[in-house]
């Protein structure tokens, strides 16, 4: 397992003022509660607007106000939304952090900061833009409740006017994050302008950074993964949804709330899906498991704690063969660990979950995109396979703004997999047994309750049974019940999203990855490109592994599994698929609850392979 | 032993079933245990009522209690699930299909210990199904342990003695707001079926409390949950009979002001004729006063002990299509691509 440190600056040179545009980091250190969303957000969406690729990222703490919290936003020409080590714009409005914040800050870097404070520390090799927050923030005449939001604002017009960020797509964007609600809208406005003057009139520019209008956006927005997830649960078809609040899950339910009532009811305003907040997690994966088995479309969305209340359930589900979905937004563990950071860290719970033998069928989707499509695909895959589907996504890809081409619409209709009606107990005249692999898949029929036939009944149950699911303790049902779900198992690996494969001729190294690596993944490949290493990638969207993971590992000499965790969990079960390469494939993992870097994983990268080459 | 009527008994019932279609597979329950003669009585009660079994769904937990679904309506769905966490089925199930007539079968343990939360929340949703505890006061499937609802100063074999006071799942479930909280003896079949009639009329949860010895393991004569002192300490509240509004049946004539009648949300009737004292169902402080004092005296009052038909159920709460979700066509669970342009348009 290598976890190997690396925080080298990228070192600008302050005397030389070479412009360097569209490609640097901003980060704004506030202090939680304090509003500062909204001005952090419109600035990420004017830049977007701009046609510059960005991404922005929020690094905050498991607390509702008054702790430090840190919105870094990413410019990069080239494409690359991965988080950055290092800052090169610092806002720092918070007194408590500052002093820690400007240390952090890249060399010929910039920091703007309040100018009615006193600053900590001072750096020679950074330059400092003072704000008068205050005067302009009184000068707003906004209401007292109204000014800590108002202040956020005066950064706003400070970038705006230091990085050339158009005001016109500040006004858009700000009218566009706050609902189109005009009076907020003039009063946020009026203090990024008068900010924009301010610094127009007092601030001499010294530093090399400028946005500058690009065209690498068109036809893009921004989304967080956990909407696009909701939203495709509802085009999915959707219909039961239990939950417990539990960070960074929750706001997949809030826009299953929201968009739900606007989709999905009828004229007269009834609705044809249930949301049910239930008392803990136990119930919420009973309730989801109870309406799986009555044959509905069924879901929850949960975090590490809440995935291992689920536990027994989930044995349960594999077990009795009932369909239901949980959306794991990954959080780091073990226990409450980190709730408001990042990892993935649920990789080999969520596989194994419950006692006993059996595995589940895991997504993973590494993009907005794929949250949207993996919303249906969980759904189709579980009533297909009569099983539980966990999607393991994260608090990266569910929390952070990224951009997606528009959501397509679902090209083929819902699968609700083999379920017998009472005219087909006619056709078959009520002779159908519930455990009875019949097709050869290892995917038994199953009946819905109410179904109008004397022999549509079958008893449901976690205890051992037959191919007729009468209770069974004799050795052969047992053995024979359990073989056949892993037969369904074997089936599901030919089902389930394949990898997404970038082979490269003439390359020894083969990386594996998952999930929301992928991006820095990517730019990574760049930096080991630059370095004289070639690498092909295979980003794993599902589990279980299969054939195509195994080509491809034949094909390589040295093989990188790059996961956030420490136990390198994906890498332990890539070397079990394949256990005669287990001896080329390596572990680059790190977790410490902030997501991977590409210079921390090329540079790993490059130190493994200077080993090999000793 | 098994709960399959005999043969001659060919009478059939108004939608041409007869008993045996409700009947279920040989008991492997205990000789003589009460959770037997429940099944019976849940056998009698539905083919009384017409139901139509493959619309009945069945629900337990684990226990015996919660195996004894497999011994009665074969002919409906059942799902045996997790140890307490039958509620949670249940209340999935019967929100997505609220066709289903939903009977769910909990014991002391399942309901009082494990599941007690499982069970008030439950009872909090309102959600429509009738759900029986099958209460003996012990563990029979471990074989003799203390459950929760075990007498206070009571001795068992491997339990040993009980230092803590019961819970009285009645009183939790008035309090929870359970609109239907009956409680009834497994050696009184005639007035459980009653009872489950009316439970099974009642527009969201009825809570049918029964006392069903278990003769291996707490049947001792200290019990308060043995036939002998259920038989010896009954006082039922009224004398209870239901008119089901399909019926007709004939109204016996009572003295007028002995009689209270409750019509139910389906139009049937539960008549309460008076015994002893004056007892008003209706009134929650009553039924609430009524087992405390039950607390103290060692009584044991069985009956119609609240109702409250007021309570919105959850799927009314939902505001759902008239149609159970899972009668749904594809096409109403998929938005049309024009929906999906549109929020595509809005994030852009």
């Amino acid at each position: 397992m290598a976890v190997i440190d690396s925080m080298a600056p990228p070192t600008i040179n302050p005397d030389s003022q070479e412009e360097i545009i569209n490609c640097f980091s901003i980060t704004m250190a506030t202090v939680n509660g304090s509003g500062s969303q909204t001005a952090n957000n419109t600035l990420l969406r004017a830049i977007h607007k701009m046609g510059v690729p960005v991404s922005g990222k929020n690094i905050f703490p498991s607390n509702i106000q008054g702790l430090p919290t840190w919105f870094t936003i990413r410019l990069s020409k080239y494409g690359y939304i991965a988080r950055c080590e290092q800052a090169e714009i610092l806002v720092a409005m918070n007194m408590v952090s500052i002093s820690e914040d400007i240390k952090k800050l890249s060399s010929g870097g910039i920091c703007l900061y309040p100018n009615e404070k006193e600053l900590p520390v001072k750096r020679d090799d950074v330059t400092f833009y003072p704000m008068p927050v205050n005067e302009l923030v009184a000068r707003s005449g906004a209401d007292t409740k109204l000014r800590p939001y108002i202040a956020n604002m005066v950064y706003v017009g400070t970038l705006a006017y230091l990085l050339n960020i158009d005001l016109k797509e500040i006004e858009a964007a700000l009218s566009y994050n706050l609902g189109g609600k005009e009076k907020a809208i003039s009063l946020n406005y009026n203090t990024v302008k008068a900010a924009y003057n301010w610094a127009e009139e007092n601030l001499t520019k010294n530093d090399p950074f400028r946005i500058s209008r690009m065209n690498k956006t068109d036809g893009t927005f921004l989304i967080d993964g956990n909407s696009a997830a909701a939203l495709g649960a509802i085009f999915g078809g959707v219909q039961f949804v239990a939950w417990y609040p539990i960070t960074p899950s929750t706001s997949i339910v809030d826009n299953l709330s929201e968009y739900l009532p606007k989709l999905r009811r009828e004229v007269n305003g009834k609705a044809t899906y249930s949301i049910v907040q239930a008392e803990d997690e136990l119930a919420v994966i009973g309730m989801v498991i109870g309406a799986g088995w009555a044959g509905a479309r069924s879901m929850t969305a949960t975090s590490g704690p809440g995935l291992s209340l689920m536990a027994e359930f989930a044995g349960y589900a594999y077990f009795a063969e009932i369909p239901a979905v949980i959306w794991d937004v990954q959080r780091m563990g073990p226990s409450t660990g980190l709730p408001t950071r990042v990892a993935q860290d649920d990789i080999m719970a969520a596989y194994t979950l419950g006692h006993g033998d059996g595995r589940h069928v895991c997504l993973i989707p590494a993009s907005v995109t794929e949250c949207f499509e993996f919303g249906s695909t969980a759904l189709d895959l579980a009533e297909r396979l009569q099983t539980l589907v966990v999607v393991l996504s994260d608090l990266d890809l569910g929390l952070s703004l990224w951009p997606t081409k528009p959501f397509e619409y679902p090209d083929k209709p819902l699968d609700r997999g083999k379920v017998l009606s009472s005219e087909d107990l006619m056709r078959l005249n009520g002779e159908w047994k519930r455990y009875a692999d019949v097709d050869g898949d290892g995917i038994c029929y199953r009946t819905l309750p109410g179904t109008n036939h004397p022999e549509a009944a079958y008893f449901t149950r976690g205890t051992g049974h037959n191919e007729a699911a009468a209770y069974s303790e004799r050795p052969e049902d047992w053995s024979a019940n359990l073989i056949r779900l892993s037969k369904k198992h074997d089936y599901a690996r030919t089902i389930v999203p394949a990898p997404v494969v970038d082979l490269i001729d003439d390359t020894e190294v083969g990386l594996i990855s998952y999930g929301s690596n992928d991006s820095a993944i990517r730019e990574a490949r760049d930096l080991l490109d630059g370095a004289g290493i070639s690498t092909s990638y295979l980003r794993l969207r599902a589990l279980p592994l299969g054939n195509r993971l195994s080509e491809f590992i034949s094909n390589y000499s040295r093989i990188y599994v790059v996961e956030n965790n420490l136990d390198g969990q994906m890498h332990s079960l890539v070397q079990l698929h394949t256990p005669a390469d287990a001896n080329r494939i390596v572990s680059v993992s790190k977790c410490d609850g902030l997501p991977l870097t590409a210079s921390w994983i090329s540079e790993t990268i490059i130190k493994l392979e200077a080993e090999v080459k000793l | 032993m098994t709960s399959t009527v005999k043969p001659e008994s060919v009478a059939l019932n108004r939608i041409g079933l007869s008993k045996a279609d409700y009947s279920g597979s040989p008991s492997t329950l205990c000789n003589g245990c009460g959770h037997y003669s429940i099944a019976n009585v849940i056998i009698s009660a539905a083919y009384e009522l017409s139901l139509d079994p493959t619309q009945i769904a069945k629900f337990s937990g684990i226990g015996c209690s919660s195996k004894s679904p497999a011994y009665f309506l074969g002919r409906s769905h059942s799902i045996n699930g997790l140890h307490g966490r039958m509620p949670s089925l249940a209340t999935g199930a019967t929100t997505v299909n609220k066709d289903l007539v939903a009977i769910g079968i909990s014991g002391d343990g399942d309901t009082g210990s494990i599941g007690l939360g499982q069970f008030k929340h439950l009872l909090r949703r309102n959600v429509d199904m009738v759900y029986i505890i099958e209460n003996n006061g012990v563990y029979g499937l471990t074989k003799g342990q203390l459950s929760a609802t075990a007498d206070l100063g009571q001795k068992l074999k491997h339990g040993g003695l009980n230092e803590m006071p019961p819970f009285d799942l009645c009183l939790e479930a008035i309090i929870a707001g359970c609109g239907f909280v009956a409680k009834s003896f497994a050696g009184d079949p005639k007035q459980l079926q009653t009872l489950l009639k009316a439970a099974l009329s009642y527009r969201g949860t009825a809570v049918l409390n029964v006392i069903s010895p278990c003769v291996t393991f707490n049947n001792g004569e200290g019990s308060t949950k043995s036939y002998v002192w259920g038989k010896d300490h009954e006082i039922p509240l009224h004398e209870i009979s239901f008119i089901h509004l399909e019926h007709n049946e004939i109204q016996s004539e009572y003295e007028p002001g002995s009689i209270r009648e409750v019509t139910m949300h389906d139009g049937s009737i539960i008549r309460l004729k008076k015994i002893g004292q004056e007892y008003n169902p209706t009134d929650r402080m009553a039924a609430i006063k009524l087992l405390e004092e039950e607390k103290s005296g060692q009584i044991f009052t069985t009956g119609l002990l609240y109702l409250n038909e007021k309570r919105q159920t959850l799927v009314e709460h939902e505001r759902l299509v008239d149609i159970p979700l899972t009668h749904l066509p594809d096409e109403k669970l998929r938005p049309l691509s024009a929906s999906l342009d549109k929020i595509n348009a809005e994030y852009m």
